[in-house]
């Protein structure tokens, strides 16, 4: 069984409908990039898997659990698929430790000592050990988002959902953060990345999913996908890239 | 002229500027209780409450201070209940703060990003664990000087309730002239008390603001 069914999803802002009928069954430990243009849907998508959006019609499925609209699902849920933001979205008020700690201690009901113990060992794994004790605006955009993949690895989620999290990043400041994904992959952590960057969804993803006006309009291996486009959108698309 | 000594005018306007710090503390506390409740009613699921809310503050933000007073004062001795001053006061006032700070506060809950609320709730926190560690604690530090701001307003407030007899600054000050017939003096010092309470804290609203805007210029 696949560790995250999508079946059929539809979602609507209104009268613009923005999914239409996403059907992707992601596999444990897979690394899956989505592609596609702006208003594709991409963050749409992404956002439903997680329930920061809730689903007009079909179904999705995390390790056998169905999503549903109401809150004690949801928080089920959040506990299994953790998400990471384009703005990093850290807590301003808190220590990076802190804000690693957090919801470890409020929603998990762990203790102090050893949310800290999580938290020290989290950081490290983000390569920012000796920041435990800064706060978020001393902190670079790439040392904010690293955390914020700490803050998420902290809940051991076994997915997590990646929303363009290099996009905000000035380019030096792009490969430690892709660094850490690419750890992360090569730990066995299934991952949905929403990405424009091409070279390393080619290098690291196993599957890439080409969304297109609201539908998977491409799905395949990277070799296929970025060799050999079938869809004319597609083409289009990825010369636009590159 | 008269028997009055200038330190007799102060000794006695400084008297019932008691009652004006006592009636703007009780107002400002009460005030603040019951702002945080509606606040809490006017952010929260129910649509009830939520309009409810809204349109209590739209009715106490739309109407003047004097008419509440009045409405309080006389409205309730309609019904047979008489009402001392004090109680009418510290009701009206009590329920005009409620409805500014609630109006204020909800503009700070209100001005925290969106992000804060999504990176909470995709850690599988509760609406009441992101209000308590999350939202709740950066809407404070930008309520504190508007907050404290409009805390000269209730002080300057209090004035009002001088005209249902309530013996506060204001009303000692006519009385005062009244026995005195030094009407620019008697009412100079009584500006000058006003004054005395409510610059240090406009100056202290002022830069607590630039201090917290510097300490979260990255935000
Ligand atoms: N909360 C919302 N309310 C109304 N419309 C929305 C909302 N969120 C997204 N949309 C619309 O849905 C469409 C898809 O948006 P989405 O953010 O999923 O696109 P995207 O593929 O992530 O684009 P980008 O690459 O620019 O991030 C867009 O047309 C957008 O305007
Ligand atoms: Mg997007």
């Amino acid at each position: 069984m696949s560790l995250i069914e999508i079946n059929e999803v539809r979602k609507s802002f209104g009268t613009n409908e923005v999914l239409k009928g996403i059907t992707i069954a992601i596999e444990p430990g897979e690394v899956v990039a989505v592609i596609g243009k702006s208003g594709s849907g991409k963050s749409t998508l992404l956002r439903c898997i997680n329930g920061l959006e809730s689903i007009d019609a079909g179904s999705i499925t995390v390790a056998g659990a169905q999503l549903r609209p109401d809150e004690a699902h949801l928080r089920q849920l959040r506990l299994k698929v953790g998400m990471i933001f384009q703005q990093f979205n850290l807590f301003p008020h808190l220590t990076a430790g802190a804000n690693v700690m957090l919801s470890q201690t409020v929603v998990k009901k762990t203790p102090k000592g050893e949310a800290e113990r999580i938290a020290r060992a989290m950081l490290d794994r983000v390569g920012l050990a000796e920041k435990f004790d800064a706060y978020p605006d001393q902190l670079s955009g790439g040392q904010q988002q690293r955390t914020a993949i700490a803050r998420a690895l902290a809940m051991q989620p076994i997915a997590l959902l990646c929303d363009e999290i290099t996009s905000a990043l000035d380019p030096e400041l792009v490969s430690e953060v892709l660094a850490v994904v690419r750890g992360l992959a090569a730990d066995g952590m299934t991952l949905v990345m929403v990405t424009h960057e091409m070279k390393f969804a080619r290098d690291v993803c196993n599957r890439v999913v080409f969304m297109h006006q609201g539908r998977v309009h491409e799905i395949g291996p990277p070799d296929k996908i970025f060799a050999e486009p079938a869809t004319p959108e597609l083409q289009q698309f990825l010369g636009v890239q590159s | 002229m008269s028997d009055f000594t200038i330190w007799d005018i102060v000794r006695n306007l400084l008297l019932a500027t008691r009652w004006t710090v006592v009636l703007s503390l009780a107002a400002f506390v009460g005030g603040g209780v019951l702002g945080a409740i509606l606040l809490f009613l006017r952010i929260g699921k129910r649509r009830l409450l939520r309009n409810f809310v809204k349109y209590y503050v739209e009715l106490f933000q739309g109407t003047p201070l004097l008419m509440q007073l009045f409405l309080a004062f006389f409205g309730l001795g309609l019904f047979g209940i008489d009402v001392p001053a004090w109680v009418a006061a510290g009701a009206a006032l009590t329920l005009w703060t409620a409805a500014f700070l609630t109006e204020i506060w909800r503009g700070c809950v209100e001005s925290i990003a969106r992000g804060q609320w999504e990176a909470s709730s995709s850690l599988a926190m509760g609406y009441v664990q992101q209000m308590r560690h999350v939202i709740l604690p950066q809407a404070l530090r930008v309520a504190i000087p508007p907050t404290v701001g409009f805390l000269v307003q209730v002080i300057k407030g209090t004035a009002v309730t001088s005209i249902i007899g309530f013996v506060e600054l204001s009303k000692a000050g006519t009385e005062v002239t009244n026995a005195t017939f030094e009407p620019f003096t008697v009412y100079g010092i009584v500006a000058l008390i006003y004054f005395a309470m409510c610059w240090p804290l406009s100056k202290a609203s002022q830069s607590l603001e630039r201090r917290l805007n510097v300490a979260h210029r990255n935000q």
